[in-house]
């Protein structure tokens, strides 16, 4: 792939691990010229030498209004453009702030090669937030198991109850309080906790 | 009367009206159910407004403005019925530049124009040392920060363009660039200032409000298309607000209690009080300094948006060159401010007083004189 084919893409992400997915991703598509950028300190300075046509940055990165700056101060940039895609297209706008992510056109980038590295952008921000949903439900479950652990432990304890005996009972608890075992578990923890 | 609505903030003093307004209930009792969403960029709180994702905003008055001129975004038009805070910001710069300009000061200390001279005392030093420019952060290309400091250093001698560097660094990124070097002072709302000098790094040399008498400095924002459609809503709004900017002005304790929430500003009381007070410390050896005049939320007409403070944003916009100057946008720009809205839903019957700019330099400013505005000033972008 030509330079000319190929845009020089700037991530701006202070996470590691979304930078790392989006660079991969873009990389598969086919775009070579990414570099991922993560330090904040001297960002103006950094886009200025790498150039770049496009820039992809996370909403939730302050430096967003940074960059707002080099689309005003014009001399420092060749030509400098609107962000997002097209002030037209609210959708892909709309879908993109959803997502998280908010891509600058640096250097005059034709709407029609900008719109698919933003799309997969999206694509691979929606993935990311997917996954961390899942890291957050598979910690809490993980956390669950420990606090239902240490309340069999309490009731096989203080009651004599086998294991299964302590689970039960846990889990017949929960059902008639209509609420999750985990929850019960931890206000017998809290109570053995405040009885001691 | 409307769904649930959402509204972005970001987490500085100055938007205590908004907050108050929600936590203590009085949106509420206005039949309004309203979710704060804290927001990290202003870029971010502007996007998520004009594509319908928050239903309003706390919003730098000039942002307004630019989305409804449709200058450096998207064209949206924006409708500002109630001024947050006015005036509010403050100048801070390191210990280093503040001997600099003091060892070059003729005149009070707190008079702006003799540290603007002083100002270009230091900046024609260092040129001629060969030193690199001086440079100044403010927090958006589009901040009544970036066109207080213009102001001042301009009103000098200092061209903003070409004498130092003005950079945009996101507020909570102010004191670690003082502290490193990156910047040499800072254009900023609070509490940054008084965190710079609490941390020993930086010296309070001007509150914005020796600059000028008063500045629009955030405005709560909705799109006109919003307006449009849901004007019972929008009136609830402004009266839930209003209600709180009294209670603010009348209890700075407890509004200060409100606002350092961690879900909200997240910073000690302590520092917001001092904030609603206008009692700044103002140097790391302690000295403090009072002005009634730091941040008005609701006093004195405060809350009442002028289309004067409009014009006077455009006429920079204009000066430092980000926007031609024609009728037409000045217009434009005037009509984004809307005290009609703002006296129907209150009650207001006649302007509280707040018409008045209070430039320290060049002469009064007026909506109907903006060329003279213009003229006055040697440094500008701005061409006849």
């Amino acid at each position: 792939m030509s330079a000319e084919q190929s845009p020089k893409i700037v991530i701006v992400d202070e996470s590691p691990i979304r930078a790392a997915i989006l660079e991969e991703g873009l990389r598969e598509a086919g775009f070579t010229g990414v570099v991922r950028v993560s330090e904040m300190q001297g960002l103006l300075a950094r886009i200025y030498a790498l150039d770049p046509d496009v820039i992809v940055i996370d909403l939730e990165n302050p430096s967003r209004d940074v960059l707002e700056q080099m689309f005003q101060v014009s001399r420092a940039v060749r030509r400098p453009i609107a962000m997002f895609v097209d002030q037209s297209d609210a959708a892909s706008i709309q879908a993109s702030v959803e997502a998280g992510v908010s891509a600058y056109i640096v250097d005059g980038l034709k709407k029609e090669r900008i719109k698919p590295i933003l799309d997969l952008c999206i694509s691979r921000f929606n993935a990311f937030s997917k996954l961390q949903d899942e890291l957050e439900r598979t910690k809490s479950a993980l956390e669950d198991r420990k606090v239902i652990d240490r309340a069999k432990g309490i009731l096989m304890k203080m009651k004599g109850f086998t294991e299964e005996e302590a689970y039960v009972l846990l889990r017949s608890t929960a059902m008639r309080e209509k609420k999750k075992i985990g929850e019960i578990a931890q206000s017998i923890l809290t109570a053995s906790e405040m009885l001691k | 009367m409307t769904g649930p609505l959402r509204i972005g903030f970001i987490p500085l003093v100055d938007a205590a009206a908004l907050i108050v307004a929600v936590d203590k209930g009085f949106t509420a009792a206005e039949g309004l159910d309203v979710t704060l969403v804290r927001e990290v960029s202003w870029s971010n709180v502007r996007d998520k407004l004009n594509i319908g994702l928050f239903d309003a905003a706390h919003l730098l008055a000039p942002v307004a403005i630019a989305s409804s001129l449709g200058i450096g975004h998207v064209k949206v038009p924006i409708v500002a019925p109630f001024n947050l805070g006015v005036n509010g910001n403050a100048i801070t710069v390191t210990p280093a530049l503040h001997a600099a300009l003091m060892a070059e000061l003729e005149g009070d200390r707190f008079d702006p124009m003799a540290t603007a001279l002083a100002l270009a005392r230091v900046v024609a030093a260092r040129r001629k040392a060969g030193a690199e420019p001086l440079t100044f952060g403010m927090t958006f290309p589009f901040s009544t920060h970036n066109y207080q400091l213009r102001f001042w250093m301009a009103a000098g001698g200092v061209d903003p363009d070409e004498d130092v560097r003005l950079v945009v660094l996101p507020p909570p990124y102010m004191v670690d660039s003082l502290a490193n070097g990156h910047v040499d002072a800072f254009c900023v709302g609070a509490p940054w200032n008084s965190i710079a000098v609490d941390l020993g790094i930086g010296h309070i040399l001007h509150f914005v409000s020796d600059i000028l008498v008063r500045a629009a400095e955030k405005v709560l924002a909705v799109r006109q298309s919003w307006a449009d459609k849901n004007p019972d809503a929008l009136a609830a709004l402004v009266r839930a607000c209003g209600r709180a900017a009294d209670f603010i002005e009348q209890s700075h304790v407890e509004a200060a209690q409100i606002l350092a929430k961690p879900e909200r500003i997240d910073v000690d009381a302590e520092v917001i009080k001092r904030t609603l007070d206008g009692r700044l410390k103002i140097s790391p050896d302690g000295t403090f300094r009072e002005s009634p005049r730091y941040l008005l939320v609701g006093r004195e007409g405060a809350a009442r948006p002028e289309p004067i403070q409009a014009a006077w944003l455009y006429a920079q916009m204009v000066r430092w060159g980000q926007i031609p100057l024609s009728e037409e946008a000045l217009n434009t720009a005037m009509g984004v401010f809307r005290p009609d809205i703002y006296d129907a839903a209150t009650g207001t019957a006649a302007p509280a007083g707040g018409a008045e700019i209070g430039a320290f330099a060049g002469p009064a400013f007026s909506a109907d004189d903006v060329i003279g505005h213009l003229r006055a000033f040697k440094i500008g972008r701005w061409r006849a």
